[in-house]
């Protein structure tokens, strides 16, 4: 209450100064205003400082050193990324995130754009039940997920082996044969991500004008035409963050894997980022998974790039 | 682009007698597709929500099983014998309660503090115009591309020399700017309009008293949105606090969880319990908080 008292009365004090000064400080406001900005961001630009950039910047710097974490490190020039780029170790986790982010991208976004067609559709029933349980599996932590699916496909003891076995088929090999085991991840993936997916998707399909749907449906088009040469299109620039937001994920996929297999049978589904905890922390190599970590770094920004580009094209041809 | 090619076809859907007679012409026949497309269109809906809830269900519904039972075939779905047994070795084994209570504070306190910073330089990048703004911006967008698993090793470093490790403010810190959460904040007030702004100024307002008393009030469903995501974001977390937290009394729940997974031979009974506590909170919070969920356009903070 205080505060409002002091600044009303202040205001009615400076009221015959207040309008010329406006005016005199519209072309130059950036100097009048400099102070209040500084404030409300002070927070952030520190904690930018602290735990993005000087990060970045010693993380670059420790990639050219045999640091270890504790005392004193030597520059070894370019020998890490020489060890990098000879350890097949690196190239099959390398090769397994490529592998397993090429087999999430496509599905999650299918599965995705479907239930959110679904979701506004004027024909389907019972929407509000069915978008809290698309939306349920969002809130489980990838931990959490990943013991949900385990249970699911043990090979033992899972309901989905059981089933099989029921119907007259032979156990699956869900947990020890590695490409049914990252298939089980790449199911438990697109499960637990539909739903941030889909609500972007929803916000762009209401985002379509409606006349365009009436004036093609009163030309006859069916629900098949309307979603390839209406939506879909409409659509294009949602899609485009929806397989770029998927793709960064999956490329950084790591607690759902420690959960559902953690990282095995064996090896084989060890991907980058796991890669990156094991050399770095429970072989303490700071320097070395330093230079691993920036060969991530630009991996990632590589994709961003790359789908920008495409992007781009894409929007300037039609 | 769309707009164009369709025009042509608009203006003839809205001569009047075009419509009529299409009218006419579909008839008793457009009465029966519509009910197919009804039938259709909800079968499907709910074959693929029974695919989505049916995991979770399951496990749910197993974590009520005696543990005697959890592996006696044939399974049945619902349990013979109801017990909530494996609830119970969950809460008194390993310290859960701690790690419980452990997650909430760090979940809350972050959240706290990320909405704050974030509305505040949300609000920064929205509604005043320079140079070093628009360059914070850029850092900010930088973020998104460099998430905590591209710099784990020196921004672990970073949290250790400040003598954050083992502590849960090494957990909290770091979290509190989000690039998603400033963006959610700026383009909200981006359609603000500028005059409340100089309409404030004029009546001789100062700058933090009108942030203060204009801005943070009807911001407030971008604080809720951006609380719930949070608060879901740190509840869950699991690769920065496995790195930052050494002493067991200070885990986190899903460190916790993962440590019963990484067991030898795992105790499922306890696991499936501790697992059903864990998502406990979650879901009650989307059950209350529901429609600032589903209506958040997290687009607009993402597209520009």
């Amino acid at each position: 209450m205080s505060v409002t008292g002091t600044t009303a009365s202040r205001s009615t004090e400076t009221r015959p100064t207040a309008g010329p000064r406006i005016r005199r400080g519209r072309a130059p406001r950036l100097n009048h205003y400099r102070f209040a900005p500084l404030i409300l961001v002070a927070v952030n630009v520190v904690l930018f400082a602290v735990f993005f950039a000087w990060p970045a910047v010693i993380g670059f710097i420790y990639s050219f050193t045999d640091y270890t974490g504790v005392g004193s490190f030597n520059f070894v020039g370019i020998a890490n990324y020489e060890q990098l780029f000879g350890d097949s170790a690196f190239y099959a986790a390398l090769g397994r995130t490529i592998f397993f982010t090429i087999l999430v991208v496509p599905t999650s976004f299918v599965f995705s754009l479907l239930v959110a067609n679904l979701m506004v559709s004027a024909y389907s029933r019972g929407k509000l039940v069915a978008r809290i349980i698309f939306f349920v599996p969002w809130l489980i932590s990838p931990i959490v997920s990943g013991v949900i699916w385990r249970w699911l496909f043990g090979e033992n003891f899972g309901l989905v082996n059981f089933l099989i076995e029921s119907l007259g088929g032979k156990a699956v090999p869900w947990q020890s044969n590695a490409d049914l085991s990252l298939i089980v991840v790449v199911i438990a993936a697109t499960w637990g991500g539909t739903a941030f997916s889909m609500l972007l998707f929803i916000a762009a399909i209401k985002n379509v004008p409606v006349s365009y749907y009436e004036a093609a449906a009163l030309d006859g088009a069916g629900p098949w035409q309307l979603f390839r040469n209406i939506t879909l299109p409409s659509i294009a620039p949602t899609s485009f963050i929806v397989i770029l937001l998927t793709t960064l994920n999956a490329m950084k996929e790591y607690a759902l894997f420690q959960s559902l297999n953690n990282g095995g049978p064996g090896t084989s589904n060890n991907l980058l980022v796991q890669y990156i905890y094991q050399t770095g922390f429970q072989q303490g190599q700071i320097g070395y998974a330093s230079a691993a970590s920036f060969v991530l770094m630009i991996i990632l920004m590589a994709i961003a790039i790359i789908q920008l580009a495409v992007n781009r094209r894409t929007e300037r041809r039609r | 682009m769309t707009s164009e090619t369709l025009t042509p076809r608009i203006e003839r859907a809205d001569s009047e007698t075009a419509v009529t007679e299409r009218r006419r012409r579909r008839g008793t026949g457009g009465r029966r597709r519509e009910t197919g497309r009804v039938i259709s269109a909800t079968t499907l809906l709910w074959v693929l929500a029974a695919a989505y809830g049916f995991p979770l269900l399951w496990f749910v519904l197993s974590s009520f099983k005696p543990a005697g039972d959890l592996f006696s075939f044939p399974l049945t779905l619902l349990p013979k014998s109801w017990t909530v047994q494996g609830y119970v070795d969950a809460w008194n084994s390993f310290n859960f309660y701690q790690f419980f209570a452990n997650t909430f504070i760090v979940a809350i306190v972050t959240t706290v503090l990320t909405v704050i910073a974030s509305c505040c330089t949300g609000y920064a990048l929205a509604k005043y115009d320079n140079r070093w703004l628009k360059v914070l911006f850029v850092a900010i967008l930088a973020t998104t591309m460099l998430p905590t698993e591209v710099m784990l090793a020196p921004t672990f470093l970073v949290v250790r020399d400040l003598g954050l490790y083992n502590s849960l403010g090494g957990i909290i810190v770091p979290s509190v700017l989000t690039a998603t959460g400033v963006l959610m904040f700026r383009a909200f007030f981006l359609t603000v309009p500028d005059e409340l702004v100089e309409a404030a100024r004029i009546d001789g307002a100062r700058e933090l008293s009108i942030f203060l008393r204009i801005m943070v009030p009807i911001s407030r469903p971008i604080m809720l949105t951006l609380a719930i995501f949070s608060f879901q974001w740190r509840w869950n977390d699991y690769i920065w606090p496995l790195l930052v937290l050494n002493d067991p009394s200070k885990f986190t729940l899903q460190i916790g969880i993962q440590s019963i997974v990484g067991a030898q031979n795992i105790n499922w009974s306890v696991l499936l319990g501790a697992s059903v506590i864990s998502l406990v909170p979650l879901i009650l919070l989307y059950l209350v908080f529901q429609k600032y969920v589903m209506n958040v356009n997290i687009n607009a903070g993402l597209k520009d």
